[in-house]
C-alpha cells in the first residue's frame, strides 16, 4: 500500500499559543489504507496537529493538501465534508441527543427539509450493527457508558464516507474487550482504503495496530518510521528525548513488601460504607505509609469508592473515619480538613479551573484548607509552586501560564501538586496515569512510591492492573459496583490473579483483613 | 465479552424516558387545577373560560415559544417584555401618524428580530453572557418606549380595531380571537421547526453541549443568532397581538413580562441549562399560568398577588424536580 501517494500531507506547520510554541516546522504525511500512529509526550503537539489539520485551529505556517490539492479548513465540518473525519479524546457528542442523532446530525436524511426520523434510526441500527453495537438508538446517548458513546462517536465519523480518519486517543477510556473490538474495527476501515491516524499513549496498541509512527516532541518533528523498523525502546528514547533511568526501572518488576500493620491503628477506616446505586457496602482500611490499589474495570465503581470515602457523595450506608476516634467524614470539606486529598478522574470537568494560572490552580486547595481570609503571601505561593513545577517537571515552566494552555498530561500534574500542596495524609489518585504519556506516567508512579515512603497513604486508582501492581502493597478488586476482594500484594499475586479475581468474582474467604 | 459489556451498559436505568417526565408532570398539574376549578365552581366548566385563557394570554405564548428556542440553547433573552411593548408603541405612535397599517405591521415586525439579532451576535462574537446583553436590550426597548411616548397611545386604525372584535365562534357561542389563531400557528410552526428541521435539532445540541455540536461541525454560530433573532421575531408577533388586545400602546406595558414568560417555559419541563424540552410543554406552561389566574379572578376574594405566589412555588417545585431527575440519571 505504500508505494501510492499519500492522500494527505503537512508541511511545515507551525503554532504559536501565547507563551507556547506548540508546533514548529512539522511534516506529516499519511497513505490510503494505512493506521499511522501519531505519538508524542504530553505537550509534543499532537492534538495542536490534528486541530491544526481539522481547522478547529489556523495556523502561523505550513501547507496542507489533502489528494494533491491544497486545503486550508475552516472547521471540523468542512474538514468532514472534504473527508477528514475527527473522533477526538473526550468523547464530543451531545448527551442530551438520541444515538441516532448524534450519529447524524448536520447531515440528517430529509425530505422536503423535513428530519425522517425512521429513516434516520433504521441507518443508524444498520451503521452501528456494522460496529457490532446493538443500541436503542432513540435512547439519549447520556444513558450508556463512555465506552459505547465513543463507539458512536466512530460509528458517525465513519458513516461520512470519510478517506482520513483520525482517532484522537480514541482507547484511553476503554477496556481491553472495547479496544479489541475497536481494532476489529480500524483493521476493517483500513482494508477498505481509509487512512487512519491513530493518537494513543498505549505502546502496546500502536505495535498493535500502526502501519507506521510520527514522532514529535516538544512541538517539533522527531521522525517518521515504520513500525517494523522501529523497536518500542528507541520509540521511546524518540519521543522522550533521553535515555530516563526511570523506564528501565518501570520494566522492573518490583514487588512492594506489604506494609506491616501490626498492632497500629488504620489511618481510613471505612466501615461498611455504601451507597444504594453506586457501590455496594464495603469495609476498607489503609494504613499510614501503605498504598492500596483498586482493580476493576470501567463502571465496576472504582470511581464510587473513591467519592465515599472523600464524602464527594453522601454514603446511605456505613461511616467512613479518619485517624480513629474523629467524627466520620460526611462532606469534602471535613475530609480535607482531616489531611485527605482526592485528584479526579475527570480532570477537566472537575479538577481544573481553566481561566486560572498554574499558580492559581496550584493553591487553590491549601489555600482553602487555611481558609479564605488568610492568604497565602505572595513569596510563599512563588515558591511551593516552583518547588513542585519543578519537582513533577510541568512544562512550560511558567506559573503564570492559564492552565487551559497546558497539555492534558500536564494539567494532571498541576492538579497532583495541588495536592500535594496540602501534604495530605491520605491521597486519593484516581487514574492519574490516563491519558498521559509514558514519561510522566513514570514520574507519577515514582512519585507514588516516593509519597507512601515517607508515610503518606494512598488510595490508587487505575485501569491498568501493571500499574496498581507495581505500586500497591494491597490491591482491592471491584467488580459490579462491588468490593469482592482485598488480595495482598506478595510473590503470588500477578495480573493473571486478579483479572481472574475480577472476571469470576471471588468468594469473600479471599478477603485478607 | 465486548459485545455484552457494551450492551449492558444501560441496563440498570429506569426505563422511563425521562425527557418526558417534566411535560408529563405539568400536564398532571394542569388537569388537577382544571378539575379543581370546575368543582369549586360551576361556571368554570364552560368551554369560553378555557377559550378566555387563550384569549388572555395569546401574546405571552407567542413570546414564551421564542424564549423555548432561547432557553433550548441554553441562553436567555430578558429583553421580551420591553420588545413586546416597543413594538407595540411603535405600531400606535405610526399609526397615529397616519401610515397605512400594512407598512405599519412589516417596521413593527423588523424592528424585534434586528434587535434579536444583533444581540445574538454580541452574545455569540464577543462571548458574553446572555444575561448581561439582553439585559442592556431590555433597557435599550424600555427607553425607546418612553422616548416615543411618555403616555400611553390609543389606537383607532380600522385594521387594528377588527382584528381586535373579531370573533371566531362557533354555534354555542364560545369564542376565541384572531390572536388566538396567530399564536397557535406560531405554536405549530415552531413545534414542527423543532422537531423536524436540522435547524431546530442544532438548536438541541447546541444546549446539549455546545463544544461538542462545533467539534461535529454544527454551524454554531449561525444556530445562537437564529434563536435570538427568533425570540425578538416573536416578541414582536406577541407586541402586535398586544396592541390587538389593547388597542393602545403603553410606555410602562409588559414591564416584568419576561419574568413570566421565563416561568411558563420552565414549568413547561424545558430545562434551563439548555437541550431539553418541547415548545407542547411551553404552551401547557402558558396554560398553567392562566388557569391560576383564572382561579385566583373566580374566587374573586384574593389579591391578584396571590398569582404571583402561587407562580413562585410552582416554579420553585418545578426547578426542584428537572434537579432531581437529573441527578438520578447522572
Amino acid at each position: 500500500m505504500t508505494g501510492n501517494r499519500p492522500v494527505l500531507t503537512m508541511t511545515g506547520i507551525s503554532k504559536t499559543f501565547p507563551g507556547v510554541r506548540a508546533l514548529h516546522d512539522v511534516d506529516f504525511r499519511l497513505f490510503p489504507g494505512e493506521v499511522h500512529a501519531l505519538m508524542g509526550e504530553n505537550g509534543a503537539g499532537k492534538s495542536t496537529l490534528i486541530k491544526v489539520l481539522t481547522g478547529v485551529y489556523g495556523t502561523d505556517a505550513g501547507v496542507v493538501t489533502l489528494d494533491g490539492e491544497q486545503v486550508s479548513f475552516t472547521g471540523p465540518m468542512q474538514a468532514a465534508a472534504a473527508g477528514v473525519s475527527t473522533v477526538y479524546q473526550e468523547v464530543n457528542l451531545c448527551t442530551n441527543l438520541s444515538v441516532a442523532e448524534n450519529v447524524f446530525i448536520g447531515r440528517e436524511p430529509r425530505r422536503l427539509g423535513a428530519v425522517r426520523w425512521g429513516e434516520m434510526r433504521r441507518r443508524a441500527r444498520d451503521l452501528l450493527a456494522r460496529l457490532d453495537l446493538d443500541l436503542d438508538v432513540s435512547a439519549p446517548l447520556g444513558s450508556y457508558s463512555l465506552a459505547v458513546q465513543q463507539m458512536v462517536a466512530i460509528a458517525r465519523a465513519i458513516d461520512v464516507q470519510a478517506q482520513v480518519l483520525i482517532l484522537d486517543e480514541p482507547t484511553s477510556s476503554l477496556d481491553a474487550g472495547e479496544v479489541a473490538q475497536l481494532f476489529r474495527i480500524m483493521r476493517q476501515l483500513r482494508d477498505e482504503g481509509i487512512a487512519i491516524l491513530f493518537v494513543t499513549h498505549f505502546l502496546d496498541q500502536v505495535y498493535g495496530i500502526a502501519d507506521r509512527i510520527t514522532v514529535l516532541r516538544n512541538g517539533r518533528l522527531v521522525g517518521e518510521y515504520r513500525t517494523e523498523e522501529l523497536p518500542q525502546f528507541s520509540l521511546v528514547e524518540k519521543m522522550i528525548g533521553q535515555e530516563l533511568d526511570v523506564l528501565e526501572r518501570l520494566d522492573e518488576q518490583q514487588k512492594r513488601a506489604t506494609v506491616d500493620a501490626g498492632g497500629e491503628a488504620p489511618l481510613v477506616d471505612a466501615a461498611e460504607l455504601g451507597r444504594r446505586g453506586a457501590v455496594a457496602p464495603f469495609s476498607l482500611r489503609i494504613h499510614a505509609g501503605e498504598v492500596v490499589g483498586l482493580a476493576g474495570l470501567l463502571g465496576s465503581g472504582r470511581t464510587e469508592v473513591a467519592r465515599l470515602i472523600f464524602g464527594a457523595d453522601r454514603a446511605d450506608h456505613g461511616q467512613v473515619r479518619l485517624d480513629g476516634g474523629r467524627a466520620p467524614v460526611r462532606n469534602p470539606m471535613q475530609a480535607i480538613a482531616q489531611g485527605v486529598g482526592f485528584c479526579s478522574e475527570n480532570r477537566r470537568a472537575e479538577g481544573i479551573v481553566p481561566e486560572l494560572s498554574v499558580r492559581e490552580n496550584m493553591i487553590l486547595a491549601m489555600q482553602a484548607a487555611r481558609g479564605w481570609l488568610r492568604p497565602i503571601p505572595r513569596r510563599r505561593q512563588d515558591e511551593l509552586v516552583r518547588r513542585y513545577v519543578e519537582a513533577l517537571s510541568i512544562r512550560p515552566a511558567n506559573p503564570e501560564l492559564p492552565v487551559r494552555n497546558l497539555s492534558g498530561g500536564n494539567q494532571q500534574k498541576v492538579l497532583l501538586a495541588r495536592w500535594l500542596i496540602t501534604e495530605p495524609r491520605l491521597l486519593i489518585l484516581d487514574e492519574p496515569t490516563r491519558g498521559i504519556d509514558v514519561g510522566a506516567k513514570a514520574e507519577i508512579q515514582k512519585l507514588v512510591v516516593q509519597l507512601s515512603d515517607g508515610g503518606m497513604a494512598v488510595l490508587f486508582i487505575s485501569a491498568e492492573l501493571e500499574e496498581v501492581l507495581r505500586l500497591s502493597h494491597r490491591v482491592a478488586v471491584m467488580r459490579d459496583r462491588e468490593m469482592v476482594a482485598q488480595l495482598d500484594n506478595d510473590d503470588t499475586l500477578d495480573a493473571d490473579r486478579v483479572m481472574r479475581t475480577i472476571a469470576s468474582g471471588t468468594p469473600r474467604e479471599e478477603v485478607t483483613r | 465479552m465486548s459485545s455484552t459489556s457494551l450492551t449492558t451498559g444501560r441496563s440498570w436505568r429506569p426505563s422511563l424516558p425521562r425527557r418526558h417526565v417534566p411535560v408529563l408532570a405539568t400536564l398532571a398539574l394542569l388537569l388537577v387545577m382544571y378539575g379543581i376549578g370546575v368543582s369549586q365552581y360551576r361556571a368554570f366548566s364552560n368551554v369560553q373560560v378555557v377559550f378566555n385563557v387563550f384569549i388572555d394570554n395569546g401574546f405571552l405564548l407567542v413570546v414564551a415559544v421564542g424564549m423555548t428556542f432561547v432557553i433550548l440553547t441554553g441562553g436567555i433573552d430578558l429583553s421580551v417584555g420591553s420588545v413586546v411593548a416597543m413594538t407595540a408603541m411603535v405600531s400606535a405612535s405610526l399609526l397615529r401618524d397616519g401610515l397605512p397599517a400594512a407598512l405599519v405591521l412589516v417596521i413593527a415586525l423588523l424592528i424585534g428580530p434586528t434587535l434579536g439579532f444583533l444581540m445574538g451576535c454580541a452574545i455569540h462574537f464577543f462571548e458574553i453572557q446572555p444575561f448581561i446583553v439582553t439585559l442592556a436590550g431590555m433597557f435599550f426597548a424600555r427607553g425607546m418606549c418612553t422616548f416615543i411616548s411618555d403616555s400611553s397611545i390609543s389606537i383607532t386604525d380600522g385594521f387594528w380595531t377588527s382584528m381586535s372584535q373579531q370573533r371566531i365562534g362557533d354555534p354555542a357561542g364560545n369564542f376565541v380571537s384572531i390572536s388566538v389563531l396567530i399564536a397557535f400557528a406560531v405554536v405549530l410552526i415552531a413545534a414542527y421547526v423543532l422537531a423536524y428541521t436540522r435547524f431546530g435539532r442544532n438548536v438541541y445540541a447546541v444546549g446539549g453541549n455546545a463544544q461538542s455540536a462545533l467539534l461535529m461541525g454544527l454551524p454554531v454560530a449561525r444556530t445562537r443568532i437564529a434563536v435570538y433573532t427568533i425570540s425578538g421575531l416573536c416578541s414582536a408577533i406577541g407586541g402586535i397581538l398586544l396592541s390587538f388586545y389593547t388597542l393602545s400602546g403603553a410606555p410602562l406595558i409588559a414591564v416584568g413580562m419576561e419574568l413570566d414568560v421565563i416561568a411558563a417555559v420552565v414549568i413547561g419541563g424545558t430545562v434551563l441549562t439548555g437541550g431539553s424540552g418541547y415548545v407542547f410543554g411551553t404552551v401547557l406552561g402558558v396554560l398553567v399560568l392562566g388557569v391560576i389566574q383564572t382561579l385566583i379572578t373566580f374566587d374573586g376574594s384574593l389579591n391578584s398577588w396571590w398569582t404571583k405566589i402561587v407562580i413562585g412555588g410552582l416554579l420553585f417545585a418545578f426547578i426542584l424536580l428537572q434537579r432531581l431527575i437529573g441527578i438520578r440519571f447522572k
